[in-house]
């Protein structure tokens, strides 16, 4: 089938590109653009940029917030900040809390994924395996918090459990000792944090050319091969991607460990998060408060280009 | 509420944003008033009283001062701390508020609370009903509305068949309790210590009750003596009750709730509590048998028996354009006859000195603590010292690591003393 388009003689000959007066005559002024981005812009302004300019410049004054006029100090809270010892403890559990997380969220996540997309598998069976694994996500912090505490009480269940089989000969404190509590801390974010790689991973992993198992398997490649050699190439974007967010989000982690361990004992469960929380709320050097905030921005930071980088390469 | 109270608030929420998801998102407080007769009245009372209890005393209010409404903000006790502290940077606390002794101190360094001295004299308030006032800069900053004194708690059944009959009246008799408790009931605990560093006051109310009870201080001219024999000795005791076995395990990240919940599922023989808790433990547990009493002393102890005291006080924000208003509310909520029906309601002791709550007279329970209560001095030398919070949390670490074994008490209360001279 053929298509014509004819001109209506009446109107005319076809209009003319509009240029120079014309064109303003028609899209109006060259500012107008700008003008649908003000809201946006606006918005941005009020909640981001502000903030974060307020935050930095609080970060060099003293006493900011608490007092009505406050000095300039340069650099003295960064100073004071990054000579306090607590503050490297906590950089050092954050660095770990989230680096192992992560590992352990990928690690989980693409075996729950790749047993999912298993065609081994019944679709019902699939059905259910995909609802059990999800529901860790499904709860909100508090919930996980309360939960675990619970679990994990002197008196609670798992201690009945490992008591009952023998793995101990007495209850373990688990969130009460300093040699256990970043550990299981790190365990039960791990258990709520996977279900999101899985499903990302999940879809990823959907979306990969059966063709090219195909291929692999004429080559003779096993699924460890093809594992190795076709899912985790296809997967890298989504893989890099999810790991640089995921490393952003826990690093930020706080109501999980603030409801579970408040930092403790001593400062074996101390982050950066818990750490700013209580220059702030506990110490009121909201200045102090501010220069942690502002590290833990140009850490974050730094992920953030690599994210940016990351998907621009992707592109 | 002016474009310089929202540019604040907003810089306030940005902290919150740039530090820690979640941590800083109670943070803005409602905003003032202004002075058209309506006050914005801050508290965790609501939902600690009966259902409706506050709302009706408000109506209450209104019927009688025509021209004054009032709104009632409520929430958790955390989230009210946080909430005032920041409305108190950006000038928009709401016009009376429920206030803790501990955030007095930090509130008025602020210049957030109004001088209630100024505001009784200007309405020719006669305070002299007043059991007590906390103060800052000498001017009342807080007036005590409703007092809970932290007693003993001992279960009954457990030490009944502990053949303990009587409440230890010593620390040595404690220690006798608390073992023979343990010795008739493998899972009874003698008691529970909660030393959560999310929420520190077990420091207050289950550490240095055993001092205050000695009628001893933690503090000389006003300044932390944390290195004094009488610190070293309530510590010490605390270290021999471990050793001993004879407190629940867990206690790094125990919180009062856990204390309680210890305590009303028969698992802890003694602890040391608020009579606050009495409703919610028989609630809870109405088949749970338990009494209260004094805080038991040391023997050679002859100081005046202190009785330690958490309160629900409150005050009036120095930036309301109400103040006459808000005073009115809080003279109100102090009167004889609606201060002791808040008492009742509460199940504590009122701050009006010549209020006396139904509950004393109806309750076995709260008459003994009403009895102790009378026969001690109040006391919570935590009241109007600076970052008192911090203060806590700052002596249960040094308290954990002891407790794990890593430093003498010695050193603890050389480490403690250090950090707590450096917030005065």
């Amino acid at each position: 089938m053929t298509t014509s388009t004819a001109v209506d003689p009446s109107r005319g000959s076809l209009p003319e590109r509009p240029h120079g007066r014309n064109r303003h005559s028609v899209h109006g002024s060259p500012l107008r653009p700008y003008a649908f981005l003000t809201p946006t812009l606006l918005v941005m302004l009020v909640l981001m940029v502000v903030p974060i300019v307020m935050v930095i410049w609080y970060s060099f004054q003293d006493s900011a917030v608490t007092i009505p006029s406050t000095e300039f100090v340069g650099l003295e809270k960064y100073r004071q900040v990054l000579s306090d010892g607590t503050f490297w403890t906590a950089t050092a559990n954050t660095a770990l809390f989230a680096g192992i997380s992560v590992i352990a969220h990928f690690i989980i996540g693409i075996g729950f994924a790749t047993l999912l997309n298993s065609e081994l598998l019944s679709p019902l069976v699939r059905a259910i395996f995909r609802t059990v694994f999800i529901l860790p996500w499904l709860f909100t912090v508090a919930v996980v918090a309360v939960l675990w505490r619970m679990l994990l009480n002197p008196n609670g269940i798992v201690n009945y459990l490992v008591t009952t089989f023998g793995i101990t000969d007495s209850g373990v404190e688990w969130l009460a000792n300093s040699s256990t509590a970043l550990p299981i801390i790190i365990f039960i974010n791990i258990w709520c944090g996977y279900p999101f790689f899985m499903v990302s991973l999940l879809a990823g992993l959907q979306g990969i050319p059966k063709d090219l198992y195909e291929a692999a398997r004429v080559d003779g490649a096993g699924i460890i091969h093809q594992f190795f050699h076709v899912t985790i190439p296809q997967l890298r974007p989504i893989i890099l991607s999810m790991a640089i967010l995921d490393f952003i989000w826990t690093t930020q982690q706080f109501a999980l460990i603030w409801m579970t361990t408040g930092g403790g004992p001593v400062d074996s469960t101390e982050m950066l998060s818990t750490y700013t929380y209580k220059l702030a709320f506990s110490t009121y050097d909201f200045s102090a408060a501010s220069a942690s905030a502002v590290v833990v921005l140009l850490l974050s930071m730094i992920l953030a280009v690599l994210y940016v980088r990351q998907q621009r390469a992707r592109d | 509420m002016s474009n310089g109270a929202l540019g604040r608030r907003t810089v306030l929420a940005g902290v919150g944003a740039a530090t820690a998801a979640g941590a800083l998102t109670a943070c803005g407080g409602s905003g003032g008033s202004g002075g058209d007769g309506k006050l914005e009245f801050q508290q965790w009372w609501e939902p600690e009283l009966p259902d409706g209890f506050l709302r009706g005393l408000m109506d209450e209010f209104e019927d009688s001062h025509e021209g004054i409404t009032v709104e009632l903000l409520s929430g958790p006790y955390a989230a009210t701390k946080e909430q005032l502290i920041a409305g108190a940077a950006s000038r928009t606390m709401p016009d009376v508020m429920g206030l803790d002794g501990a955030w007095v101190n930090s509130l008025a360094e602020q210049k957030a609370l109004a001088d209630l001295d100024q505001l009784m004299a200007d309405a020719s308030y006669d305070g002299s009903d007043l059991a007590a006032t906390v103060e800052f800069d000498g001017a009342a900053r807080m007036i005590p509305v409703a007092n809970f004194p932290y007693i003993l708690f001992m279960n009954r059944d457990v030490l009944s068949k502990a053949g303990v009959d009587e409440p230890p009246a010593t620390r040595e008799e404690f220690s006798a309790a608390a073992q023979a408790a343990v010795d008739v009931d493998g899972n009874a605990q003698g008691w529970v210590l909660p030393l959560s560093l999310e929420a520190p006051n077990g420091v207050q109310n289950d550490v240095m009750s055993w001092l205050w009870a000695n009628g001893q201080s933690m503090l000389s001219d006003g300044k932390p003596a944390l290195e004094s024999p009488e610190v070293q000795s309530a510590v010490d005791f605390i270290l021999e009750l471990d050793e001993q076995g004879l407190i629940a395990p867990g206690s790094a990240t125990l919180k009062e709730q856990d204390k309680v919940e210890e305590f009303s599922s028969g698992r802890a023989a003694m602890i040391v509590d608020t009579i606050a808790h009495v409703n919610l433990l028989r609630e809870g547990s109405p088949d749970l048998d338990f009494e209260v009493a004094a805080m038991p002393r040391s023997e050679d102890a002859d100081g005046e028996p202190g009785v330690t005291y958490g309160s629900w006080g409150i005050g009036v924000a120095e930036a309301s354009e109400n103040k006459d208003a808000a005073w009115k509310l809080v003279e109100f909520l102090m009167s004889e006859d609606v201060n002791s029906r808040i008492a009742t309601a509460a199940n504590a002791f009122p701050g009006n000195s010549a209020a006396v709550p139904d509950s004393v007279e109806e309750d076995e329970v709260i008459k003994a603590a009403f009895d102790v209560w009378q026969s001690g001095t109040p006391i919570n030398e935590f009241v109007g010292l600076p970052v008192a919070e911090q203060l806590m949390r700052d002596f249960a670490e040094q308290l954990q690591k002891t407790l794990e074994g890593s430093q003498v008490v010695d050193q603890a209360l050389t480490a403690a003393q250090e950090t707590w001279m450096a917030q005065f």
